[in-house]
C-alpha cells in the first residue's frame, strides 16, 4: 500500500497503461512538458516519449478528432479536456462519430479512446471551469461514462477504461485531486471491481444515498454524522454513470426502503431523474418515500463566491435524508 | 470564363493557376510539372462511366421508393476516378457521402453504398479491407480522423502508406476542417486534403463559404494548396499522386481543390432549379468529364467505337445487377437495432433487448 494524492494514482495508473501496451498514447493541451494543469500526467512525457505522450494544439474537437483516426489505426489514446467547461467543441466528434463508430460498422471498428475530464467545482474557479456535464454524455448510446472518487479508485479505474475496448469518458473529480488515499499499486488490475459495478462505500440499512464522484466523500461524512441521529446510512458510489448498475441499486434499496440521490449537476433532467425512475420502477413495494434527489440548481454554475450555495454539502445531504424520513 | 449564377457570379479560376492537362475539348495539355508517365486512360474512362451508370441507377432506384435517399456524383466522376486511382492499395482513404467515384476505385461492391441509402446499413462496410474509411455524414468530421490515422502511420513509420481525405467547398467552413489543417500542418501529417468544389453547399455557392480561393487556405497553414481542374480525370490523376507522393516521402500535408461541378441535385430530396440558373448548368456540361476523355481517345485512335461499346454493355450489365441486388436487401430482422452499440455487455441494454423481444412475441402469441 501507498498514501497517494487522487491525482498521483491517475498518473500511476496512467504510467501502468503505457508500459503494458505500446500503442497506448496520451494527448491533449499541455498534457507533455507541463505536465498537465492538474499535473495528472506529469513526468509520462519524459519517460514516453512526445510519440506517446502528446502536446496537441489548442482545440478540444482536434483532440478527440485525430484519436478517432490513430484509434482507427490501432491505437488507444487517452485524451485530456482540460476541465469540463471545454469538452463541449469536442461534443461533435464525442456523440456523432466517437459513440457511433462501433454500431455504424456494425462491429467492424472499435474505438478505444478515453476523455478524460476534471469535472465539478468547489475549487473557486472562473465560469466554465466547476461544470458537471456527464448527463449529456450518459444520454449519448455507445459511450462508457465513469466517474472515480478516490485515490484507489481511481488507479484501478483508469487502467479498466484504457483496457476497455469501448470509448470510455472518464470523469475525474478536480476538487478530490489533492485527497490522499491507500493505493495498492501492486494489485493486478484483475482483482479490480469491474468498470461498470457500483461500490458499496459504507454499509447500512435504513437509508440508500447514491453519488459518484466528488460528492461520494461527501455521502460518507453524512452517513457518518447521520449515526449521531441514529439512522443507519447505506453510501453507494455508482462509479459507472452508463449503464448504471442497477442491481446493486435496487439490491440496496429494496432492504432500507429509501433512497437519496446526490450529484453536482443540476437535479433537472440529471443523472438522479434516471435512478430515480429505475428504482421506482424496479423497487416501487419496498418504497417507504420517493427517491430524493439533491444537487446543483437549474441555474448556469454561480460565480465562485457563490458555488457554496450551489454545490450540494453535508446539511443538504442530510436535509434530503431527514425529507425521505419525513414521508 | 464567367458563369452567372442565382444572384451571385462565380468566377472561374484563371487558367494559370488551374491545372488542366486535358481541354473540354479533349486536347492534351502538358505540363512539366506533372508529367504523365503510363497512364491507363481507357480504364479511367470505363470507371467514369460505370459510377456514372451507378448513379443513373440509384437517382431511379430512390424514384422508385427503393432507396430512402441518395447523393449523386454526376459531374464529380473525373475528381473522384482520378484522384482515387492514385492511390496505391496502401493508402487509407477517408469519405465524405458522395464518394461512390472512389469507393468504386477501392474495389468496394456499390451494393454496400446502397444498403446505406436504402436504410438497411449505416454504410457498414470493413475499412481496413478496402482501405477506404466508412461514409461521413456530419460535414468535415472525417478530415480529423484521416489527420490522427496519418499520425499513426507516422507513429508505425510506415513510409509506403499516406492517407486522403475527401470533403466539399462547405466543408471548408466547418471548424474540424480548420483544425485538420492546423494538426497536420504542426505534426507534418502525410494527409492530402481533397476538396472537390463543387460549387454548392446545398443551396449556398461557394462565394458564402470563402472570399478567396479555397486552395489558397493551405498557405495560411503553411502548406501547398493546389487547384487543379476537377473535371479533367488526367489532370486529378497527376496532382494526386503527386501530392501523395508528397506525403510518402515525409513532405507532410498538401491541399488539392478540385475545381468541379455538381451537374444534379445536392441529394435526390433537393431542387437545385431554386438557386441556379439553367444557363450555368449548359455552361458546365460542355466541360462534362467522360466526353473530353472520348473524344481524346477517339481522335487519337486509342479507343475505336467496339471499345466504346464494350463499356456502354459493361454499363448495362452493372445497372441491371445494381437494380435486382437492390431490390433484394432485406430488411433487418427487429432485433438487430441493439446489435453492436458496445463491444462489452451492457445490462441496461440488454434489459430494453429482452423487453422489446417479449413485447413483439406478444403479438405472435396473439395471432396464434
Amino acid at each position: 500500500m501507498t498514501r497517494l494524492t487522487l491525482s498521483k494514482a491517475l498518473n500511476e495508473g496512467l504510467r501502468r497503461s503505457l508500459e503494458a501496451d505500446p500503442k497506448v498514447m496520451i494527448m491533449g493541451e499541455d498534457v507533455g512538458r507541463l505536465g498537465g494543469v492538474f499535473r495528472v500526467t506529469d513526468g509520462l512525457q519524459k519517460d514516453f516519449g512526445e510519440h506517446r505522450v502528446v502536446d496537441t494544439p489548442l482545440a478540444e474537437s482536434g483532440i478527440v478528432g485525430t484519436a478517432i483516426g490513430l484509434a482507427l489505426r490501432g491505437y488507444r489514446p487517452v485524451c485530456e479536456i482540460q476541465f469540463d467547461g471545454f469538452v463541449f467543441p469536442a461534443t461533435d466528434q464525442i456523440v456523432s462519430q466517437l459513440a457511433k463508430m462501433h454500431y455504424r460498422s456494425q462491429g467492424r471498428v472499435k474505438l478505444p479512446v478515453v476523455i478524460r475530464i476534471p469535472f465539478g467545482g468547489g475549487i473557486g474557479a472562473v465560469e466554465h471551469h466547476s461544470e458537471s456535464p456527464e448527463v449529456f454524455f450518459a444520454h449519448t448510446a455507445g459511450l462508457r461514462v465513469v466517474a472515480c472518487a478516490d485515490a484507489a479508485e481511481a488507479f484501478a479505474m483508469i487502467q479498466l477504461a484504457i483496457a476497455s475496448d469501448d470509448p470510455v469518458i472518464f470523469f475525474e473529480p478536480k476538487r478530490r485531486y489533492w485527497d490522499k488515499g491507500e493505493v495498492d499499486t501492486a494489485a493486478p488490475l484483475e482483482a479490480a471491481l469491474p468498470l461498470e459495478a457500483a461500490r458499496t462505500v459504507l454499509a447500512g440499512d435504513d437509508v440508500t444515498l447514491l453519488s459518484y464522484g466528488p460528492l461520494v466523500r461527501t455521502c460518507a461524512e453524512a452517513a457518518i454524522a447521520a449515526r449521531e441521529d441514529g439512522r443507519s446510512v447505506e453510501v453507494i458510489d455508482l462509479r459507472s454513470l452508463s449503464p448504471l448498475d442497477m442491481e446493486t441499486i435496487a439490491a440496496s434499496v429494496a432492504r432500507t426502503g429509501r433512497c437519496v440521490v446526490a450529484h453536482e449537476a443540476p437535479v433537472y433532467a440529471g443523472l438522479g431523474a434516471e435512478v430515480a425512475a429505475r428504482v421506482t420502477e424496479r423497487c416501487f413495494y419496498h418504497l417507504e418515500a420517493p427517491v430524493l434527489r439533491v444537487g446543483g440548481f437549474a441555474t448556469p454554475y454561480p460565480p465562485a463566491r457563490m458555488e457554496d450555495h450551489y454545490l450540494p454539502d453535508l446539511d443538504r445531504i442530510l436535509d434530503a435524508v431527514d425529507r425521505s424520513f419525513a414521508f | 470564363m464567367t458563369v452567372e449564377t442565382g444572384g451571385a457570379t462565380t468566377v472561374a479560376p484563371q487558367d494559370s493557376e488551374l491545372i488542366q492537362l486535358l481541354t473540354p475539348e479533349g486536347e492534351r495539355n502538358d505540363n512539366p510539372d506533372y508529367p504523365l508517365g503510363d497512364v491507363d486512360l481507357k480504364g479511367m474512362y470505363r470507371d467514369m462511366v460505370l459510377v456514372r451508370r451507378l448513379d443513373t441507377e440509384a437517382i431511379a432506384l430512390q424514384r422508385q421508393g427503393e432507396l430512402g435517399i441518395w447523393a449523386s456524383l454526376l459531374g464529380q466522376e473525373a475528381a473522384q476516378i482520378g484522384s482515387g486511382r492514385a492511390l496505391s492499395p496502401n493508402d487509407m482513404a477517408f469519405p465524405s457521402y458522395r464518394e461512390h467515384g472512389v469507393a468504386w476505385c477501392r474495389g468496394l461492391d456499390p451494393v454496400r453504398l446502397l444498403e446505406l441509402f436504402r436504410g438497411v446499413t449505416n454504410g457498414a462496410w470493413d475499412p481496413e479491407e478496402h482501405k477506404f474509411h466508412l461514409y461521413t455524414i456530419v460535414i468535415g468530421d472525417q478530415t480529423l480522423h484521416a489527420t490522427g490515422y496519418a499520425m499513426g502511420i507516422q507513429r508505425d513509420t510506415a513510409e509506403d502508406e499516406a492517407v486522403i481525405v475527401y470533403f466539399g467547398d462547405g466543408a471548408t467552413s466547418q471548424g474540424d476542417v480548420s483544425e485538420a489543417f492546423a494538426w497536420a500542418s504542426v505534426f507534418n501529417a502525410p494527409v492530402v486534403f481533397f476538396c472537390q468544389n463543387n460549387q454548392y453547399a446545398i443551396s449556398a455557392p461557394q462565394e458564402r463559404q470563402s472570399r478567396v480561393p479555397l486552395y489558397h487556405r493551405a498557405r495560411g497553414f503553411g502548406f501547398p494548396g493546389v487547384r487543379v481542374d476537377g473535371n479533367d480525370v488526367l489532370a486529378c490523376y497527376a496532382v494526386t499522386e503527386q501530392a501523395l507522393r508528397a506525403a510518402h516521402e515525409g513532405q507532410g500535408p498538401t491541399l488539392i481543390e478540385a475545381f468541379t461541378y455538381r451537374m444534379g441535385a445536392h441529394t435526390t430530396t433537393d431542387d437545385p432549379t431554386r438557386y441556379r440558373l439553367a444557363s450555368e448548368l449548359e455552361a458546365w456540361r460542355l466541360r462534362d468529364p467522360i466526353e473530353r476523355v472520348r473524344s481524346y481517345l477517339a481522335r487519337t485512335g486509342q479507343a475505336n467505337s467496339a471499345f466504346f461499346d464494350e463499356v456502354e454493355a459493361e454499363a448495362r450489365e452493372l445497372g441491371a445487377r445494381i437494380r435486382t441486388a437492390c431490390r433484394e436487401l432485406p430488411d433487418p430482422p427487429p432485433l438487430a437495432v441493439f446489435d453492436h452499440v458496445q463491444v462489452g455487455a451492457n445490462a441496461i441494454l440488454d434489459a430494453e433487448r429482452a423487453e422489446y423481444e417479449a413485447y413483439l412475441s406478444g403479438f405472435e402469441e396473439a395471432a396464434k
